[in-house]
């Protein structure tokens, strides 16, 4: 067994407590075989980055209803660049309009997954996408 | 101008209260003479006289026992020959049917089944134990209050929106506050989240121009606040002193529920047991001096869209409420002297009779509830009167006008289960608060059902359906094993310390998510009819811009104000929330000097601490 398992961040960043998607993410990549890790609530991007790097991570999953997804994930990415783990790769979901996906995506997050995603589509993407860090 | 169309709700708020602002003429039925026909010749097919005296006791059976082997007989041979022959020839679409709840539903309820029915278990509407509504005329009488939930953006935002609703016939005002302010922060806290899912709020200023122009007498107002709710309600009673219009006039609900926010909706700034302190100090202070004013709005909604079932929220809820009872009696309170002014607040899903059985089955509960565990002897403290909104969690992003279908039939059932206020949701909510075109649907849809479908003009006219009936007893059934289970635990405080609902809940929201997966579940639009046209919408969209005003405001506020008196009420709050004082007073004070909402949870946060919970799921 070479092969360690891939190591996922579920996050839930700002104040926003609306956790039903992001705990339903966290428990269908633990059922696909993945090592999950859920960060619980109201976490700020430096809460977030903390523990990605803490727990070494290959990719985070933040989950966003509030509306504030063009301020959090920016951060969050800015973040892990400064603290050398721009290598960890960024996905995310929730409430977050069609326009603003492709600036989200050129401020360099990696996918988004709007309402109606399955959960077997976040999976095979990450299996697609996610590979183990070095 | 700091947004592009409108507001959105997306929890919603409070109950009952009456609203003068109605649209009246329509319908102003009138009250005895009809109500005496009325209970002569009910809704009920199948069903001759009904019980006359309710309050007599045990009476034994509601029929005939001749009748009922009959039917039994009867029933025994369709089964054997025609149910059986036609599943034969073309099987079952299901290998079993059941409910959203997972209670199983028969092939067929009949009259023999109705022989387990207890008649005083049913009542008369406004009559112990109110399964049929707590009104004896209801919405022949008045119709629910259409409250829409709005906030958004700047206060002058939600003001403009708030006076548009009531220019539209809405009958009381309903305020959504963003997260910030939910979570006991000023507009200059970490960004990204000011005026984005609710209005944003830090001082008294901001309260001033949110009712300005709005007589507080004459509206009734509802607001979803909950940790911060102490600050939130002061904040209300000082623009109303402003107004000239004193406490004991004020009509309206603050949600004030902190244990459904430990549970499902999750905004907090203390943990649940000074949490809970905070709410029994203002039931405290509105029974002794606002009559008019409900303290709590008990609420299954977040329960529900966190992901629990029907029986689940109801179960949960009532048991949130038994344990709000049981502290204020704790603390010293007569329960009639505060029990007639709490409320709740429903969830209204997709699964029809099943959600028309809850409303039935919770009234039921409270009303044994009440009377039995806690003594209650004034019926209005047994009587559950709720406020209802339809799923937002059940709106898809897919073909959103397809969500247009979804809210009326939502909203109808709430209507058919006796809600004493309702809010029906927007076909846009899956993407932000709702615009003012689709807030109008929204509206129209319950003016509709008011004034058109013909629902309004008889009580509880499901009462005596089988299928109706055997669910409500069902519910009733299974949400006492819940509150059996709640009350072995040691109370629902220490069952949500002990995180039993909200696993109870997750497992439920995962359950569901599956079944959608896997096909069990159709969602229309989402895994079957699914279409590549859809048809674009208007959002609206909250500019940053609302977030640079809001810290403007709040600069000068903080500039203009006396210091002094501030940091000397703040320190009154602090003594008061160290000891065993009620904490409306100070804090009352201590919003008058313009003392910020984030100031005063900062008390709050030095006294008992921040409450984190851990991540799991």
């Amino acid at each position: 067994m070479a092969e360690r398992k891939l190591r996922i961040l579920v996050a839930k960043p700002g104040l926003d407590g609306h956790d039903r998607g992001a705990k339903i993410i966290a428990r269908a990549l633990r059922d696909a075989g993945m090592e999950v890790i859920y960060t619980g609530l109201h976490q700020t991007p430096d809460m977030i980055v903390s523990a990605a790097i803490q727990e070494d991570v290959d990719a985070v999953g933040m989950s966003i209803m509030s509306g504030a997804h063009m301020t959090l994930f920016p951060a969050v990415i800015e973040l892990l660049k400064q603290r050398g783990a721009g290598d960890i790769r960024v996905f995310g979901g929730g409430i977050i309009p069609d326009d603003d996906i492709p600036r989200l995506k050129k401020l360099g997050v990696d996918e988004i997954f709007t309402p109606g995603s399955s959960t077997q589509d976040i999976v095979k993407w990450i299996h697609a996408h996610i590979e183990e860090r070095a | 101008m700091a947004f592009k169309r409108t507001s959105k709700a997306k929890k919603a708020a409070r109950p009952v209260a009456g609203s003068r602002a109605a649209a009246p003429e329509v319908k102003k039925k009138v009250p005895a003479r009809k109500a005496a026909a009325a209970r002569k010749a009910p809704a009920t097919p199948g069903r001759k006289a009904a019980p006359a005296k309710p309050s007599r006791a045990p009476a034994a059976r509601s029929y005939a026992p001749e009748a009922a082997r009959a039917v039994a007989k009867d029933v025994a041979r369709w089964m054997r020959e025609d149910v059986d022959r036609s599943k034969a020839k073309m099987p079952l679409r299901k290998a079993e049917f059941t409910t959203d709840s997972g209670i199983p539903i028969p092939d067929l309820l009949t009259l023999a089944d109705r022989q387990k029915e207890r008649p005083e278990d049913m009542g008369l509407p406004g009559q112990f134990p109110y399964t049929r509504g707590p009104q004896s005329t209801m919405y022949r009488a008045r119709l629910w209050t259409m409250r829409q939930f709005a906030g958004f953006g700047t206060p002058q935002d939600t003001n403009a929106r708030f006076k548009y609703l009531l220019s539209q016939g809405v009958t009381g005002l309903s305020t959504a506050f963003d997260m910030p302010a939910l979570m006991g922060y000023d507009a200059d806290h970490p960004p990204g989240e000011v005026g984005k899912e609710g209005v944003a709020i830090s001082t008294l200023k901001d309260f001033e121009i949110l009712f300005d122009g709005i007589p507080l007498d004459k509206v009734t107002t509802s607001m979803t606040i909950n940790a911060s709710a102490i600050v939130a309600l002061c904040m209300y009673i000082a623009v109303a002193d402003k107004q000239g219009v004193p406490l004991e006039k004020l009509g309206g609900t603050i949600q004030n529920d902190m244990l459904k926010e430990f549970i499902a909706q999750k905004e907090w700034i203390v943990g649940p047991r000074p949490a809970v302190r905070i709410v029994v100090d203002m039931i405290e202070f509105c029974q002794a001096h606002m009559p008019r004013w409900h303290p709590v709005s008990i609420s299954g909604y977040h329960i529900r869209e966190a992901g629990a079932t029907a029986v689940q929220e109801m179960a949960f809820t009532l048991a949130d409420g038994i344990g709000y009872v049981e502290e204020c009696v704790k603390r010293g309170m007569n329960v009639d002297d505060f029990a007639p002014r709490l409320s709740f607040f429903w969830d209204v899903h997709n699964d029809f009779f099943e959600e028309i059985a809850k409303f039935r089955a919770a009234r039921r509960i409270w009303a044994k509830v009440m009377k039995e565990r806690f003594g209650a002897k004034d019926p209005r403290s047994m009587m559950l009167r709720t406020h209802a909104q339809t799923a937002g969690v059940s709106l898809t992003a897919q073909q959103p006008y397809n969500n247009v279908v979804r809210t009326a039939m939502q909203a109808l059932a709430a209507v058919l289960g006796g809600t004493q206020s309702l809010h029906t949701n927007s076909l846009d909510e899956t993407y932000a608060l709702p615009t003012e075109d689709a807030v109008t649907i929204a509206l129209r849809t319950q003016q509709l059902i008011a004034y058109e479908s013909g629902v309004d003009r008889v009580v509880d006219p499901l009462a005596g359906s089988y299928y109706v009936e055997h669910l409500t007893d069902e519910m009733e059934k299974r949400g006492m094993e819940y509150i059996h289970r709640i009350d072995e635990m040691g109370g629902i405080i220490r069952a949500v310390e002990e995180q039993y609902p909200q696993k109870e809940i997750a497992e439920s929201a995962y359950r569901f998510q599956r079944e959608v997966e896997k096909g069990e579940r159709i969602i229309v639009g989402v895994n079957a009819f699914k279409s590549d046209r859809n048809a674009p919408i208007d959002l609206l969209k909250i500019d940053e811009q609302v977030a640079h005003e809001q810290v403007e405001r709040l600069k000068q506020v903080k500039a203009g104000r006396n210091e002094k008196a501030v940091q000397a009420a703040l320190a009154r709050v602090e003594a008061a929330a160290r000891g065993t004082g009620n904490l409306m007073p100070p804090v009352l004070e201590a919003v008058k000097a313009y003392a910020t909402l984030g100031e005063v949870s900062d008390v709050f946060r030095k006294v008992w601490g921040q409450y984190r919970e851990g991540g799991t799921f």
